[in-house]
């Protein structure tokens, strides 16, 4: 990268510089310089860091192999990221009034959050349910209230994301039956679903049956969308969880692309085509609070999947060596103490994600670590990402970070530290093998409890945790509450639907669904059969979960 | 000598967010606590049973799904269902102002909200197992 000339006049004007920096280094502002993940930085980046640096090799140009600097030719000067701000609670009708408020402010896509009971595959009217309907997202029971939360948004025009995992073939099938209801054709149909189980069983927890039938369950969906719903991408493999759950940002990076490289072998082994499916999978990270540190890790994404696309998996198709992502900020770096704080800690950390070079975008809202966010605390969350698009001027030019001898660094170090884990994986097994032995959740578990002592230690400053408190601090902003009465609602809804449904017609589809599941037929096929007579999600996860079995997690601290 | 406090860690209901009470988990183990973890989505049933086998001091319970006004009167109740009142209840999670006033009001121990820290939960826990320990004596 640089002449060797050059670099020797570094060299000794650098022993001169370093007789100077060596007194100033006495005093320190801070008693570690460590990123986020609890990487030491060094005190100065010049081009002996680069020395080998091969530009055409490690970086080329935007919309070439690898990618480093972004899928796109053009990238945010033809087209920017999608403002999807992921939204979802109580009745599916609030949830429909929210995403017509956003919808009417420049929301560009919309992205469903569920209720836990959706998540696990509980009605809302189980025994299990209680207390906790329509209190994390919106509560779904039956194809009828996939209809009310897109009342009046035309499925054809609009992109939607839907964050559901263990049950997402149903909600799937849910949403493929609205479109038929308003007559769009499926080949229409632009979206993503989460269903990521992989990293369910890492971090989020959010599981029903074991592992091995979930991952039919999505090799089967994934042929059916190749077949029938080509727009449609089927997982977006996501680290966002794991590095949620307390993990560093090298062990995102490593145990997404593993669990997203494990899908890949799944449907190779099923017989599908790498060049036909492939194209559909994206993937969907966290930007936390460190902001090279961010963007080092989104840059190595992109390299390192291209190089195993196009040298391991030998896809053939160029689309198929990108790496697409979603990102969304960092929910666990967000304070409930002073939380006007967390609008500044947001903008930082989504301009990470667009230095990155993210496909799409969800800003957290201010008043996440106490509530859903209300009207107001959304609105500001979207601007932010109005005012990085139209006001900053970093959509002028493509990747302008590269070349910078700290973040290329960065960025070599993450591939490097990335690689390390996946060979580590590799010798114990595979994914599936480390999620049953553990070792996902205890490198996490042990990274969360290391940062957490970096904090007590007051290694780590945060703002208003340890250090800059306000004194009996009242908090000021409007603090969204769901009330007790969606519950009833809920589930009188429920009730009046199964009352005037036909239920013979229930069972035959849910007896089809269990001979599929038990045969080879297409699950998500067979589901949608059931929810068109509107099955309830319960019965169909009730249908599956004695032929694939229940999962429990070993207790791990 | 002091007996080592033995706790009871649970997450009842339907969240899978276990990264804080994985975190008090291994702060109570350094400072020298029995821990013992159930592991997700506990029954109030299965907690209360666990912690009356377990024989323990205290049981913590950790929910991040709004869930907390079902579930901590729930194990509540069962611990004075089966006399089992002794032992003390504590918890953590997102838990706005006013329902930690009246969850604190109605007898669980002490409720810990985001930003708290590991060693605020082990000072705290060593003093509450202290107090009760004197005031069974008393009695």
């Amino acid at each position: 990268m640089i002449e060797k000339d050059a670099l020797k006049s570094l060299d000794e004007k650098k022993k001169n510089w370093e007789k100077k920096a060596e007194k100033l280094r006495q005093v320190k502002s801070r008693p570690r310089f460590i990123t986020v993940s609890g990487e030491e930085v060094k005190e100065l980046y010049t081009p002996e860091d680069l020395k080998n640096f091969d530009y055409n090799e490690k970086l080329g140009l935007p919309g070439e192999f690898p990618y480093t600097r972004g899928i796109h030719h053009t990238m945010y000067r033809s087209r920017l990221w999608t403002m999807r701000q992921f939204s979802g609670m109580g009745t599916p009708r609030q949830t429909n009034e929210r995403y017509h408020y956003l919808l009417n402010h420049g929301q560009t896509g919309l992205s469903v959050a569920f209720d836990l009971p959706t998540l696990m595959g509980f009605d809302s009217d189980h025994v299990r349910s209680l207390g906790e309907v329509g209190k994390c997202g919106v509560a779904v029971d039956t194809l009828a209230d996939m209809e009310i939360i897109f009342d009046g948004i035309n499925l054809g025009e609009v992109s939607t994301s839907m964050t559901i995992n263990a049950p997402a073939s149903i909600l799937l099938a849910m949403y493929l039956a609205v479109a038929e209801k308003q007559g769009i054709p499926f080949a229409k149909l632009r979206g993503t679903l989460q269903n990521d189980i992989l990293k369910e069983y890492i971090a989020q927890k959010e599981w029903i049956f074991p592992p091995r039938p979930s991952i039919r369950l999505i090799t089967d969906m994934m042929s059916f969308c190749t077949d029938h719903v080509p727009q449609w991408n089927t997982i977006s493999i996501s680290g966002y969880h794991i590095r949620e759950a307390g993990s560093t940002a090298a062990q995102e990076l490593a145990f997404t692309l593993a669990d997203g490289f494990a899908y890949i072998e799944a449907a190779i082994a099923d017989g599908q085509d790498v060049d036909k499916f492939a194209t559909r999978l994206s993937f969907f990270f966290n930007a936390h609070q460190d902001f090279f540190e961010e963007i080092a890790k989104y840059r190595a994404a992109r390299r390192i999947y291209a190089r195993r696309m196009r040298d391991k998996y030998k896809a053939k198709d160029e689309r198929n060596w990108l790496l697409r992502f979603h990102t969304q900020t960092a929910g666990c770096s967000l304070t409930a103490q002073q939380p006007e704080n967390n609008i500044v800690r947001t903008a930082l950390e989504a301009l990470s994600a667009v230095l990155g070079g993210t496909q799409s975008l969800h800003t957290n809202s201010m008043d996440e670590t106490m509530a859903l966010p209300s009207d107001k605390a959304a609105l500001i969350a979207l601007r932010t990402q109005h005012v990085i698009a139209c006001e900053t001027g970093v959509v002028n030019t493509i990747d302008p970070l590269a070349g910078s001898y700290f973040v290329e660094s960065m960025t070599d170090k993450m591939e490097a530290d990335a690689e390390k884990y996946l060979d580590e994986i590799d010798r114990r097994g595979g994914v599936l093998k480390c999620i049953d032995e553990g070792y996902f959740q205890r490198e996490i578990a042990r990274a969360a409890y290391r940062y957490q002592q970096e904090i007590e230690r007051g290694e780590r400053i945060i703002v208003g945790i340890n250090d800059y408190l306000v004194e009996d601090e009242v908090i000021t902003i409007p603090i969204l509450k769901i009330d007790e009465t969606v519950e009833r609602e809920q589930v009188a809804s429920l009730r009046k639907i199964k009352s005037g449904r036909d239920n013979d017609k229930v069972k035959r589809t849910l007896d089809d669904l269990a001979m599929a599941a038990k045969g080879n037929g297409n699950t998500l096929k067979a589901m949608l059969d059931c929810v068109r007579v509107y099955a309830t999600e319960g019965e169909i996860v009730d249908t599956l979960r004695p032929i694939f079995g229940e999962y429990i997690e070993p207790p791990i601290i | 000598m002091s007996e080592k406090i033995r706790v009871l860690l649970a997450k009842p209901g339907l969240d899978g967010h276990d990264r804080g009470i994985k975190v008090i988990a291994a702060a109570f183990r350094d400072a020298g606590f029995e821990v013992i973890y159930t592991g997700l989505r506990q029954t109030p049933e299965n907690i209360v049973n666990a912690a009356i086998q377990e024989d323990v001091d205290a049981v913590g319970v950790s929910i991040l799904s709004g869930a907390h006004m079902t579930l901590f009167p729930a194990i509540l109740n069962l611990l004075k269902e089966k006399k089992a009142d002794q032992i003390i209840l504590f918890g953590g999670g997102i838990i706005p102002d006013e329902d930690v006033a009246a969850l604190e009001k109605s007898g669980v121990d002490k409720l810990f909200t985001p930003g708290a820290t590991t060693e605020e939960t082990v000072k705290y826990l060593r003093e509450a197992v202290a107090k009760r320990k004197r005031d069974e004596k008393i009695i």
